[in-house]
């Protein structure tokens, strides 16, 4: 079968089936990152997550990502999956995979990718905790504010 | 004309439903759609601040305007990963 570079599942998250799609053999370098659920959130006892996608736009957004950050750091190559359904404490949630020639542009582009994710994509998470569930809401998105999109790169080049 | 709205999330909640069908005069804009929605869900009025918006499955502006058959989507702040 084959893995697509960017996804939106309810399936459990395969990281190497995502290194194994990046990596070509002139990459000296794979920067991965897994995103699971804790525990804890905000000083409530979390008991699970339930993920929410705009399926289409979500796809639509994960493919800008891998674009801009393919685009930034020439070579590289990403692919990101999203999980989405109800996920337990320890399960992960996203997987970002990107190989590059060298060390310094995986970690960056990795690391900016999944900024980016929490900036753009059409993604929600519903916190079920003791005592009650809460819809987390974080940035408005949009894709061509450029603040936000230099803050990602701010923070991938840290 | 008539579009599909869609809400996501706490939006969906307040509304009761993720997938509406609304017939609306045209011409019609993403803002035309959204007033029309408050009037008939006040709680979803705090979200014109925070909110982002998408026309079919692409992100859009509330001046954009919409076609019959179009869908309209209403998304609160985002937070995956």
């Amino acid at each position: 079968m084959t893995v697509p570079p960017v996804a939106v599942t309810p399936a459990p998250l395969d990281l190497q089936a995502l290194v194994d799609l990046v990596a070509n053999a002139g990459d000296g370098a794979v920067a991965s990152f897994t995103g699971i659920v804790r525990d804890t959130n905000l000083g409530r006892r979390v008991l699970h997550l339930e993920y929410e996608a705009y399926e289409a736009l979500a796809l639509k957004a994960l493919h800008r990502i891998v674009a801009e950050a393919e685009e930034t750091w020439a070579g590289t190559r990403l692919a990101v999956h999203h999980r989405i359904g109800r996920l337990e404490i320890g399960e992960a949630s996203i997987v970002i995979a990107a190989a590059s020639p060298h060390r310094a542009h995986a970690f960056a582009a990795c690391r900016y990718a999944i900024e980016r994710v929490k900036q753009i994509v059409p993604i929600w998470k519903r916190e079920h905790f003791e005592g009650g569930d809460v819809w987390l809401e974080g940035a408005t998105a949009d894709p061509e504010d450029q603040h936000a999109r230099e803050s990602a790169y701010k923070i991938a080049c840290a | 004309m008539r579009v599909t709205v869609r809400l996501f999330a706490r939006l969906r909640d307040l509304a009761g439903s993720g997938e509406l069908v609304r017939d609306v005069q045209a011409p019609a804009t993403v803002q035309t759609i959204w007033t029309s929605l408050v009037a008939e869900f006040p709680a979803l009025a705090d979200y014109e601040r925070s909110m982002s918006v998408a026309v079919n499955t692409d992100y859009a502006r509330m001046n954009a305007s919409v076609s019959d058959g179009d869908e309209v989507a209403f998304l609160p702040p985002v937070s995956g990963g």
